[in-house]
């Protein structure tokens, strides 16, 4: 087993390599100065306290859709359904921020759970037509992230705008309802405490409880699952809730965090971004923070060389498809692996 | 082995040499093996399951590349790579599992690939004629016109073996082709082998079935252990010799059969009157039985004729449109497999890789299936990792798994190993009626042992044991009494398994005979019930 995790990091580091070699070459056909921008690419997250700060902030969120995708992959289904459920989440907060009237740390509190709930509610959905009527959830959830999103934009435009600004902004969140921030330089906010906690949450579930057992093998092979008498189709269902209520409180946690105001127009991207970390991190919540840090260290980093070079901030998107290709190639190295294996094979013959 | 044949004047027309094969698991299926096999001879290949005679013989078809070593045909080095260059070479194969289109004709079937006919039409009459004169001519008769999918199982397999045939092959490899044949299929098989073998054609018949490889081979090779043991002449070694070189010691597989009990005792099964219906068709139709404390009931038949569909109306795999299922006194019929096994229930399923592990999982996870949610297990909310590593061990131990730890993916373990932990499981949940649906199909002769030692003893602590078994000897040794399914109905029903004919009960099987529905039903059911 040792040899296979060995493994599995030498191919995810060799297929990291090879997509920062290809970005380079797209970098060097592009620019006029490549080994300069692909310099501020690499090192742009260290050169500021502020970069750092927030390239650390970025990797909160995608903690958070990596693990709702992470849960749900983990049964075996699809899940693309975070995006929408991110975005939800993040307006449920809203709503709670703007309207309640709670003591500090209570009032965070009830607005991460409305978070919460509504983006549990945005797994219900595909969940229910899925185990109900055998819906597809990919296509079900999918097509659930425009129906919150618009759903979301007519909230805040219709109910919680702020008349009084110039943009389409909410009125702003109730100081009460605010996760501290820690310094002055960055946005680093107490959220990422919750999503250690939720890190913590996921893993043990998954791995620690029964519930999170019979997830796991209705993943790994369904009819095992339901020869072995676990209800398949409660575990589907209980699994889309899950990941959706994760989602929505990263959407809530973001909001509260780094927002003073909701303000964004369209969806942020963190959903679709949560499959990217999900496969890096072979869905193991403990790895999920670990990937969503590498990836925000990309976002970064293009975000630099953009400002500073002449190279755009999507060549970043080239090396992150080069990568997730990599990944999920299964016979990736495996010609490498197989060598290995037949080495092993012959010490082992060879010592008997 | 006595001697090592002779070389005989004769070339060979086909030298395996040197070949090792490496899956990527680890899994060591041949180890410098090489393997020889003379012209117009019919070669056994026989071994335990998992000894790497498939393995020998897709690496021989093009299907598994060999990590090292060559092949020779005609005394020439080729190159396999491919299927497409298997048959170029004159190597044809018949599968254990029939790759054959049932919606098409047996005609087209044989033609697939080579179809005469001008263009883009295909000719149909001149399909057939091929066919049926090439049927003849080999002495494997068919219908040509007939849909493979209302062919019965002996037909699929001539229909392989003429396919095989047609695109030219004189070296043709049959993988356990037995297996699924009735004892008067199994008879025509042989004579038509024996046929093609006058005809010049060379044969490499695989199997663990001794008595068959003594009455049809005239040479053998025994694998053990992804090795060649040794070949010699059929008629020099004896069927025990074989067995001693395939398994490494004495075997001897007696028949066990739990003590019949006296008197009435509990019925721990009962299933009545139960019809499925798919597609419009009776796949179970009328289907009565009960299974009484401590007895094995023994059910024949060729595969498909409603075996797997018994199985799973009562393990509640899938519902039965008409009729009842009563476990220990309890309503079975439309519960859940997660409820029913809850009422006593275990069940070895016939295809252990699709149901009965998950193959990545480590054998520990695959132990605890039936019973993570329950003490000591879990608590009920919590998995107990220490109960979980203590029992995984206990039961890696008790039923004799062969693993390095507990934490090793059962996907990585022998066949036999795997169904190990699949009866490991099983058997310690302490049930009240075990379903065996195939218990022993494709695991070694020492596996096969102790499954059979663990469903008698399972008995003899007042189990109900039904067996379902497309082996008949093994279905006639093991059980106390017998149904015999054919077309989704049972069409005999003996109270006395010991002493049945084989030859009678192959004439059930094929249909051919049949007892009156009412005469079954109360010869069954007629005892006392409770």
């Amino acid at each position: 087993m040792r040899r296979n995790v060995g493994f599995e990091l030498l191919r995810t580091g060799v297929a990291i390599a090879a997509a920062l070699v290809i970005g380079f070459i797209v970098t060097s056909l592009v620019s006029e100065s490549p080994v300069e921008a692909f310099g501020y690419f690499l090192k742009g997250p260290f050169t500021s306290i502020r970069r750092f700060g927030s390239f650390l902030e970025a990797a909160v969120p995608l903690t958070f859709t990596g693990l709702a995708v992470s849960l749900v992959f983990s049964a075996g289904q699809f899940n693309m359904g975070a995006e929408g459920q991110f975005f939800i989440g993040a307006v449920s907060a809203t709503a709670a921020g703007i309207l309640l009237d709670l003591p500090p740390v209570m009032h965070t509190i009830v607005c991460l759970a409305a978070g919460m709930i509504a983006g549990a509610i945005g797994g219900l959905i595909p969940g229910i037509l899925k185990a109900r009527w055998n819906a597809s959830e990919l296509v079900a959830s999918l097509m659930l992230n425009y129906v919150f999103l618009k759903l979301g934009m007519y909230l805040i435009t219709y109910h919680l705008r702020d008349p009084s600004a110039g943009a389409l902004v909410s009125l702003p969140l109730k100081e009460t309802s605010w996760l501290p921030q820690f310094t002055r330089n960055t946005k680093l906010h107490a959220g990422i405490f919750v999503m250690f906690l939720v890190v913590f949450l996921c893993y043990y579930f998954l791995y620690r409880t029964s519930r999170g057992y019979e997830a796991r093998m209705t993943g790994q092979n369904i009819s095992f699952a339901r020869y072995s008498g676990v209800p398949v189709l409660t575990v589907m269902l209980l699994i889309q809730v899950l990941g959706g209520a994760v989602a929505g409180l990263g959407g809530a946690v973001e909001m509260l965090g780094i927002y003073r105001r909701f303000q964004w127009q369209t969806s942020p991207g963190y959903g679709f971004d949560g499959v990217i970390v999900a496969i890096l991190a072979r869905n193991n919540p403990l790895l999920v923070p670990v990937a969503a840090v590498f990836l925000a260290y990309l976002r970064i980093g293009a975000d630099v060389m953009a400002m500073y070079a002449d190279v755009s901030a999507e060549m970043v998107s080239i090396i992150q498809a080069v990568i997730i290709l990599l990944v999920t190639a299964e016979a990736f190295l495996a010609g490498y692996r197989h060598r290995l294996t037949l080495k092993e094979v012959k010490q082992r013959a060879s010592a008997s | 082995m006595r001697a090592q044949a002779e070389p005989q004047a004769r070339d060979p027309i086909l030298l395996m040499k040197g070949i090792t094969k490496v899956y990527p698991n680890g899994l060591v299926a041949n180890s410098d093996v090489t393997f020889e096999v003379r012209k117009g001879e019919i070669h056994a290949l026989v071994g335990e399951n998992g000894a790497g005679k498939t393995t020998l013989m897709k690496v021989l078809f093009g299907l598994e590349k060999p990590d090292e070593g060559n092949i020779f045909i005609k005394g020439e080095e080729v190159r396999i790579t491919s299927p497409n260059d298997a048959i170029r070479f004159g190597v044809g194969m018949v599968h254990q599992h029939f790759m054959l289109a049932p919606s098409l004709t047996v005609a087209e079937n044989i033609v697939l690939g080579a179809e005469p006919g001008k263009g883009i039409w295909f000719d149909r009459k001149q399909a057939e004629r091929m066919c049926r004169e090439l049927g003849e001519k080999y002495g494997l008769p068919i219908d040509p016109a007939a849909r493979i999918r209302d062919v019965p199982v002996g037909i699929r397999q001539r229909v392989e073996i003429l396919k095989a045939l047609m695109r030219g092959s004189d070296i043709l490899v049959l993988d356990e082709p037995t297996a699924v044949l009735t004892p008067q299929e199994t008879e025509e098989l042989f004579e038509a082998l024996k046929s093609l073998k006058k005809m010049g054609h060379t044969i490499i018949f695989i199997s663990h079935k001794l008595r068959e490889v003594k009455e049809l081979s005239d040479r053998v090779t025994v694998m053990r252990s992804g090795k060649v043991v040794g070949t010699s002449d059929t008629s020099q070694v004896t069927v025990e010799e074989i067995s001693r070189m395939m398994v490494g010691r004495d075997v001897v597989l007696r028949a066990l059969r739990p003590k019949a009990a006296d008197g009435p005792s509990e019925v721990r099964l009962l299933v009545k009157n139960v019809d499925v219906v798919r597609d419009g068709t009776h796949v179970l139709k009328d289907v009565s039985l009960q299974v009484r404390t401590g007895e094995i009931l023994g059910v024949a038949g060729v595969e498909g004729n409603g075996q797997v569909e018994l199985v799973e109306v009562i393990t509640g795999l899938s519902s039965c449109d008409k009729g009842e299922i009563w476990i220990c006194g309890q309503d079975a019929t439309g519960k859940s497999p997660g409820e029913i096994r809850d009422m006593g229930l275990s069940h070895i399923p016939q295809d252990r890789m699709v149901l009965g592990v998950a193959s990545r999982a480590s054998i520990s996870e695959n132990l605890i299936s039936t019973r993570y949610n329950k003490q000591p297990v879990s608590n009920g909310f919590s998995l107990d990792i220490k109960a979980i590593s203590k029992l995984g061990q206990e039961l890696i131990s008790r039923f004799d798994i062969k693993a390095s730890s507990a934490q090793q993916p059962v996907g990585t373990l022998s066949g036999g190993n795997i169904q190990k932990v699949v009866i490991a499981r099983e058997f310690s949940t302490g049930p009240q009626v075990i379903i065996a649906n195939q218990p022993t199909r494709g695991i070694d002769i020492g596996a096969t042992e102790s499954a059979h030692k663990y469903l008698v003893e399972a008995t003899e602590i007042g189990t109900a044991v039904l067996l379902v078994s497309a082996d008949l000897t093994e279905v006639m040794s093991l059980s106390n009494r017998l149904i015999v399914m054919y077309e989704g109905q049972v069409v005999a029903y003996f109270d006395e398994a010991q002493g049945l004919d084989e030859e009678e009960i192959g004439l059930y099987m094929l249909g051919l005979k049949r007892q009156e529905p009412d005469e079954v039903i109360a010869s069954m059911m007629g005892r006392p019930v409770e």
